[in-house]
């Protein structure tokens, strides 16, 4: 009998009639637009959970020290809020980008270099006392990360070079000259020869927000930042114009619409919000130039920005997301033994199952039951 | 009725000498934080050698590897001290102002730093090793068996650690062979298999038959193996990776100064030091010769080895003349460790300049 019914079955894969078909959708599913991201999620707990039980882990055990127990006191969520700063700002940068069809690639080169102009505008005013210093250092950072983002929109403008492979190598470049600056000419006076600036004065670092704790104000300008976007994005015209390139850019050749000038614009605001991000760590949590000034924040913000549809709100959720596996893989390593790399593997399986779950955006399943 | 009385009673004898067990004996909790993978064969490899012999001596231990020394140390390290652990060791410079700041907070708590030099509160402790002292060695080798008489050396970063490994080695070298000369590339990384090959190929394509390295992976050792000019290996014995080339390692031993500084936090006799110890305290550890080394010069080598290791001789014996010629260290003087620690130029016969 069930021989039989498998063999129908199988019959069936190659006939008309299949017990499952896929079909191919008319137009994108919005709802499955915003649900995807909660499947990938869903997924990549099962997958991390699997991957656990293999190794040989209690997977809900270690699941809860990944997900639950780095936040489950005050302390653990304001870490929270200040690892997803960086990343919310960013990404929300790179949507600007991304929705408009400019692959930024370079984000970390941007924040680098914005860390870079800003620190250096902190150590000119070290030892200085001044309301004005702050704002000056902040300002730095933006047009820091703008003038960076600006090489590869230039570039592909008017050279018409590819913007992925230029504002992805430009990331080496910002690293090999914020190494240059902190062995030499930046280098702690006092310091031993080591690669690492001063500290900044009190008066260039951005102000705690509870005491005890690390979070800081750059999480205000990730919040502007997300509401600015949604404004630009739903609101005006050159959120319209983005939206139509992202769909076609023949469309919006057609329109009219003044290309160039688009691209350059939205590189410049993506550089903006990665310097901002790099201000964010170094007059933050650090408070001084280093070698190490992000752990590839640049870089894991393309999966935030992505996992949160490019959209404002979805973006804040993704970064939370994407920050508690960093805050996850330590927790689990120093309770449980798990190798802290698992949080990258987390990182990446988000991505994976995102889009591969994207599938279903633009194709759907069928259970069309067996016909006798 | 009996039955449940017996097994309460018994449970509670139980309960009650693990009381007694657990007041008699602190089990001291420590921690370690790694910059890099614990497989790295390298430097983080070595210190969790080093955390597995003070499991071994019976203590509890964690770790935590991979952490940046962005802004994620911090809160890596708050959690520790947050999760009963009595002493953290910071196995990075980069975790300095972290390491001070973090150990504030938790005054009961001992910090132990790597390789820095801050120590703004009573529990924090710097721990070094004099890894001139094996460089010397390197450099009596190299200098007796090169024979083009250039000696290529991988460079990480130009601070004063590496400054003077290129000195000491130099040195060494010329007290054997005044003709010699040091090619120095600089890779800017303390592991990048890629870099790290590259480096070694311009200098072996620049004439050097001896190739030293400042940097932690393998990778230079085996594009020495390959292209058949020695060796020496860095931080472990390296011998395995390119038993041909390698003459012999220098080998970092952290393990008998953690299992000391553990015990002293159980005995509560640990106090702030600042440890900066060589071949004589075991520190710093040569792996066996090669048998390539001709007889003779295994002797010496031995020779120099105890000398150094009981301070009859010091690396840094003047008369010593930098680049330009300019009188570093007397006759008869030999470098305090004021100069050891922040010395920032080359020594007569190192070819380039430090790059700034």
């Amino acid at each position: 009998m069930l021989k039989k019914l498998l063999q129908k079955n199988l019959e069936c894969l190659w006939e008309e009639e299949k017990l499952i078909k896929i079909v191919k959708r008319d137009q994108p599913s919005r709802a499955i637009f915003f649900l995807t991201p909660v499947l990938a999620i869903f997924l990549t707990l099962f997958a991390g959970g699997l991957i656990f039980y293999i190794l040989g882990f209690k997977p809900f055990e270690a699941l809860k020290f990944f997900f639950i127990v780095p936040i489950a006191d005050m302390y653990g969520f304001s870490e929270l809020l200040l690892k997803a700063t960086p990343l919310c700002l960013i990404a929300i940068g790179l949507s600007f980008c991304f929705k408009s069809n400019n692959w930024n690639i370079g984000a970390e080169g941007q924040l680098t270099f914005g860390a870079i102009v800003s620190g250096g505008v902190a150590l000119l005013f070290y030892n200085q006392e001044g309301f004005y210093i702050l704002p000056i250092v902040i300002m730095a950072g933006a047009i820091g990360g703008m003038l960076y983002a600006s090489i590869p929109a230039i570039l592909k403008t008017y050279f018409n070079t590819n913007e992925i492979l230029v504002s992805l190598m430009l990331v080496y470049v910002s690293k090999l000259i914020l190494d240059y600056l902190v062995v030499g000419p930046w280098s702690n006076p006092e310091g031993f020869n080591f690669p690492e600036t001063r500290q900044f004065s009190d008066s260039a670092r951005l102000p705690i927000l509870f005491e005890g704790l690390r979070i800081h104000a750059g999480i205000f300008l990730a919040l502007a930042a997300v509401v600015a976007s949604w404004f630009i994005f739903y609101k005006t015209y050159l959120g319209f114009q983005m939206k139509v390139s992202g769909f076609s850019l023949k469309t919006a050749k057609y329109a009219g619409y003044k290309g160039k000038k688009m691209i350059i614009l939205v590189f410049l605001i993506s550089g903006a919000c990665a310097g901002l991000a790099g201000v964010g760590e170094i007059t933050g949590p650090i408070g001084q130039l280093h070698r190490e000034v992000s752990p590839d924040y640049g870089f894991t913000a393309i999966i935030v920005a992505f996992l949160g549809r490019l959209h404002p709100v979805g973006i804040i959720f993704a970064s939370l997301i994407v920050a508690i596996t960093y805050l996850g893989a330590e927790t689990a390593q120093i309770f449980m033994q798990i190798p802290k790399y698992t949080g990258q593997v987390f990182q990446g399986m988000i991505l994976f199952f995102l889009l591969a779950s994207d599938y279903l955006l633009f194709f759907k399943i069928k259970f069309t039951g067996l016909k006798k | 009725m009996h039955k449940i009385f017996t097994r309460s009673l018994v449970s509670s004898l139980v309960f009650l000498f693990t009381l007694t067990v657990s007041a008699v004996a602190k089990d001291v909790k420590a921690a370690f934080v790694y910059i890099g993978p614990t497989g790295d064969h390298g430097w983080t490899y070595q210190h969790d050698v080093g955390r597995k012999a003070v499991e071994a001596a019976g203590y509890k231990t964690t770790y935590v590897e991979g952490v940046p020394e962005s802004a994620d140390a911090e809160r890596v390290l708050r959690q520790l001290a947050n999760s009963g652990h009595d002493v953290i060791f910071t196995t990075s410079f980069g975790y300095m102002n972290p390491t001070n700041k973090v150990a504030k907070e938790f005054p009961n708590v001992k910090f132990e730093h790597a390789t820095g030099y801050k120590r703004e509160h009573p529990n924090v402790s710097t721990y070094a090793a004099r890894f001139y002292e094996g460089r010397a060695i390197l450099g009596t080798i190299a200098g007796s068996m090169t024979k083009s008489n250039v000696i290529g050396y991988v460079a990480s970063f130009p601070i004063p650690e590496v400054i003077r490994g290129i000195n000491s080695f130099t040195l060494a070298a010329q007290k054997v062979n005044p003709n010699i000369k040091t090619k120095i590339v600089w890779a800017f990384t303390w592991y990048d298999p890629g870099k790290e090959s590259e480096a070694a190929k311009a200098l072996i394509d620049q004439g050097a038959d001896i190739i030293a390295q400042h940097t932690d992976s393998t990778a230079i050792v085996q594009i020495a193996e390959k292209a058949g000019v020695y060796a020496f290996g860095q931080a472990s014995d390296m011998d395995k990776f390119a038993p041909k080339a390698v003459l012999t390692s220098v080998e970092n031993n952290w393990g008998p100064y953690y299992v000391d500084r553990v015990k002293a936090v159980a005995n509560g006799t640990w106090s702030q030091k600042d440890t900066w110890h060589g071949i004589g305290d075991g520190m710093v550890v040569i792996s066996d010769l090669d048998s390539a080394i001709p007889s003779d010069l295994q002797a010496k080598v031995k020779k120099l080895q105890a000398d150094l290791a009981s301070g009859k001789v010091h690396a840094f014996t003047g008369p010593i003349y930098d680049q330009k010629g300019g009188l570093m260290v007397a006759e008869g003087k030999t470098a305090d460790d004021g100069m050891l620690a922040g010395m920032m130029t080359y020594v007569k016969g190192v070819e380039g300049d430090i790059p700034k």
